[in-house]
């Protein structure tokens, strides 16, 4: 056993508005540059929907992930060395822009530079690929909240295979039609898999896994740009700089998980819907786990090399690893842990890929819950609920596509326990008798179903996010302690010291920022910035009263 | 004359093709790379890009068969100059126009495709030039060596002893000299080429990933092998998003 730790997420659908913040902050945060303005690596789809880039679960076309071959074994379903170094010149099958979108900007200058007349100045769309004039007809989400599905909803690949089953039921119920359809969103990020395909895809060997943390990167320096990895990863999560000529990828924020902080994503989440823990898995069984023959017994293999950081032997087998006392603290406090193995309530995007994926998806139990409200029935009922999961099948075999290859019967079991929770929490919130039986109809017990519920509904800041730090030993390593003293014209070249106004070592912003924040969260008044030590944050300003320092001081005349 | 064409100036232009591919690699690492533009334009570089490399391929074989094993082992072998001859015609002939029609493609779809063309610098078209010059002046060597038949002035006489005495450290001017003047120009062009080889984006034929054969499909890495993070300035890559970067960037 090679246990490892992993840094993982957890969504939960039942929350998630759509409101895009996540892609916008995590967009501003890394990739506003030229060459990755098409670069989502947080995009949140409408399902149905295609997808970005353009159907991009439709592996037959794009051949990302792995398969098992004939004897049982594992493969990049792209082709293994020898081809992929034959058809290194030209990729076979990598996407294109018009996959993706040709991203575009406006002439906003023209608005002011236009010169006086009698019609309004117009900016017009101007592609940044090219610079020239654009026509704007594709984008990141243009099918967003199913704009465009009653002509393009068929498009979607999930859709393609229901209705090619034609025995299935949901064959007929799936409707696109304006009030008889259904929609949820779909937040995707890097999935950090254990058995990543992009990484296996890589000639240069330039991805990489990190041992402390599982975080998939790409090494800028050794990424010689031969682009097998966007055909490698069947979430298409890898996209190309097409200026810098390199692979670049969702960092799981690693510079601010570091220090403990939450992921750009996470931390501006509106919904409040993101996760964030440890995971350990033994490392021996990944390959193993990847080749298991039936798609549908993936997730629950997964799930079984997940292991118990509460486990005696396992502490002592991570302890050997060399893992840290207080990450294994952390590991137990997991919120992750806690929802795919103790509650499993979570579930893998595509374990089909066989990539063995680590951000999970608590599915969506709305569009039920909905459906029952507006036929007239008591839609947290217990009874009701759980029939209606049963009788509704529309979501469920899309959901089973997503999240369990297809297993249904899984899909139900978890969306089973979600509604139990409801039904269950009702009682208490009303004041009335709990009803034990309900929990034992899922499985769970009172105990249980009330932490789960904690963990869901309740959601604290801190039960969301439990993020071990990097150690201080290796602090020299940490991306934002960019303090170091050795370089010319650092600060140590001044020996200004433990003395004077700017001695000392700066607080990294983001640590800064963080306590700020948690500062005004939990304060009754508005916002102080005395933890800004004399500087204002207008980051952090929410427009209530007038910060200390907001204006420089008047002069006394 | 003679000495400083064949004498120094192969020195002069391994010495930039070795240090140059030192410096390159240590101080810009970030920016050895293919620089594809396949996310661009896929439907001609499919057929272009895999004509011209494996052209390419087949042509520096060519070379390194032609140039460094001498007459005598071949002759050894019982491979007569005259079956020699016909063979490297014939396939230098063939792997020659496939690289050249490959190239001609991509320099077409460089030119006509928008996008391609504008991520083309300076750089590139300079390279462009003296790889297809150099291209054109083989063939063209090639082309004089099968109109002159048997008659054909033999190369391995000439170039090859003068190549390989070059790193023996004791350059066979003469040799050189005594080849036509086809030879000379095509060499002169080919010593530019790897004179501005570290500089371009060829580079990335130094890092032809072979060792992806031989290396395990996950890789892990740890974070301590970060070389400094945070202690050296900001890496190039950065540049503001817009439409004006193109007018800066005028390459």
């Amino acid at each position: 056993m090679r246990v490892m730790a992993q840094m993982s997420m957890v969504m939960n659908l039942d929350k998630c508005i759509g409101c895009h913040t996540c892609s916008v902050t995590c967009k501003q945060a890394w990739t506003n540059r030229a060459g990755t303005e098409y670069v989502w690596f947080n995009n949140v789809e409408t399902r149905p929907g295609q997808g970005y880039p353009r159907q991009y679960e439709d592996q037959e076309k794009w051949r990302g992930g792995w398969e098992v071959g004939r004897h049982g074994q594992l493969r990049l379903k792209a082709g293994g060395r020898l081809k992929k170094l034959l058809t290194i010149f030209s990729s076979p099958v990598q996407p294109q822009l018009g996959d993706y979108y040709e991203p575009w900007t406006y002439d906003y200058q023209t608005l002011v530079d236009a010169p006086l007349g009698d019609d309004f100045p117009v900016a017009r769309p101007k592609s940044l690929i090219t610079g020239e004039d654009t026509k704007i007809t594709w984008s990141a989400n243009w099918d967003d909240n199913l704009g465009g599905a009653a002509q393009m909803g068929e498009l979607d690949p999930i859709i393609a295979k229901l209705r090619a089953d034609a025995s299935a039921e949901a064959n007929a119920k799936i409707k696109f039609e304006y009030e008889q359809t259904f929609m949820f969103y779909l937040p995707r990020i890097c999935e950090h898999c254990l058995n990543p395909a992009c990484m296996a895809s890589c000639p240069s060997g330039a991805i990489y896994k990190r041992e402390e943390d599982g975080i998939v990167l790409v090494d800028q320096d050794r990424c010689r740009g031969w682009r097998q990895c966007i055909t490698g990863c069947p979430y298409k999560k890898i996209y190309f700089n097409h200026k810098s000529g390199k692979a670049e990828k969702c960092t799981f924020c690693y510079p601010r998980v570091e220090v403990g902080l939450p992921t750009v994503c996470s931390e501006t989440c509106v919904g409040r819907l993101r996760y964030l823990g440890l995971v350990l898995y033994d490392a021996d069984r990944v390959t193993e786990v990847a080749a298991t023959a039936d798609d549908q017994a993936l997730y629950a293999k997964q799930l079984e090399i997940m292991l118990d950081p509460s486990d005696p032997e396992v502490i002592a087998a991570a302890r050997a690893q060399g893992i840290p006392d207080d990450w294994m603290e952390s590991a137990r406090r997991s919120p992750v842990y806690a929802l795919a193995k103790r509650f499993k309530v979570a579930l893998p995007l595509h374990p089909e890929y066989r990539t063995l994926p680590m951000v999970w998806y608590v599915p969506p139990l709305s569009p039920v819950v909905d459906l029952l409200k507006d036929q007239g029935h008591d839609a947290e009922a217990a009874g009701s609920l759980f029939g209606a999961i049963h009788e509704l099948r529309i979501p469920v075999e899309y959901l089973a596509e997503l999240f369990t290859a297809g297993d249904t019967a899984e899909i139900e079991r978890v969306l089973n326990r979600l509604a139990a929770m409801r039904s269950y929490m009702r009682d208490v919130s009303l004041g009335r008798d709990p009803d034990a039986s309900i929990p034992a109809f899922v499985g769970m017990g009172e105990e249980e179903v009330y932490d789960m519920y904690r963990l869901l509904a309740i959601a604290k800041y801190e039960e969301r996010y439990v993020i071990p730090t990097a150690h201080h030993e290796d602090a020299h390593n940490l991306e934002e302690m960019a303090c170091s003293l050795d370089f010319d014209e650092g600060p140590g070249m001044y020996e200004s010291g433990a003395f004077g106004e700017a001695s000392g070592v700066p607080t990294p912003v983001a640590v800064e920022t963080f306590h700020a924040l948690r500062d005004r969260q939990t304060a009754d008044t508005a916002a102080s910035s005395e933890s800004l030590r004399g500087r204002v944050n207008l980051l952090n300003w929410d427009g209530n009263g007038r910060p200390e320092g907001l204006f420089p001081a008047k002069e006394k005349s | 004359m003679s000495t400083v064409l064949w004498g120094v100036l192969p020195y002069l232009a391994l010495a930039l093709l070795i240090g140059g591919t030192i410096w390159r690699y240590r101080y810009d690492k970030f920016g050895w790379t293919t620089r594809s533009s396949q996310l661009y334009e896929s439907r001609l570089l499919r057929i272009g890009s895999p004509l011209f490399h494996f052209g390419a391929l087949v042509v520096v074989v060519g070379h390194v068969v032609g140039l460094l094993i001498p007459e005598s082992w071949t002759e050894k072998l019982g491979i007569s100059e005259h079956m020699y001859h016909g063979n490297a015609l014939f396939w230098g002939t063939i792997a020659g126009i496939c690289t050249l029609v490959g190239l001609g493609i991509l320099i077409y779809r460089r030119r006509t495709t928008g996008p391609v063309f504008m991520a083309t610098t300076t750089n590139d078209k300079v390279m462009y030039v003296v790889l297809t010059s150099a291209l054109c002046l083989g063939l063209w060597t090639t082309a004089l060596a099968i109109s002159a038949g048997s008659e054909a002035a033999n190369y391995r006489e000439t170039v090859s002893p003068w190549f390989r005495s070059l790193f023996y450290l004791n350059p066979d001017v003469d040799a050189m000299a005594a080849a036509p003047v086809q030879f000379h120009i095509h060499a002169l062009v080919g010593l530019l080429l790897f004179a501005i080889w570290p500089f371009t984006r060829l580079v990335h034929a130094f890092t032809a990933p072979l060792h992806y054969l031989f290396r395990p499909y996950i890789v892990y890495r740890s974070r301590d092998a970060r070389p400094h993070a945070g202690a050296r300035a900001a890496r190039p890559g950065w540049q503001p998003i817009g439409t004006h970067d193109r007018e800066r960037g005028a390459r």
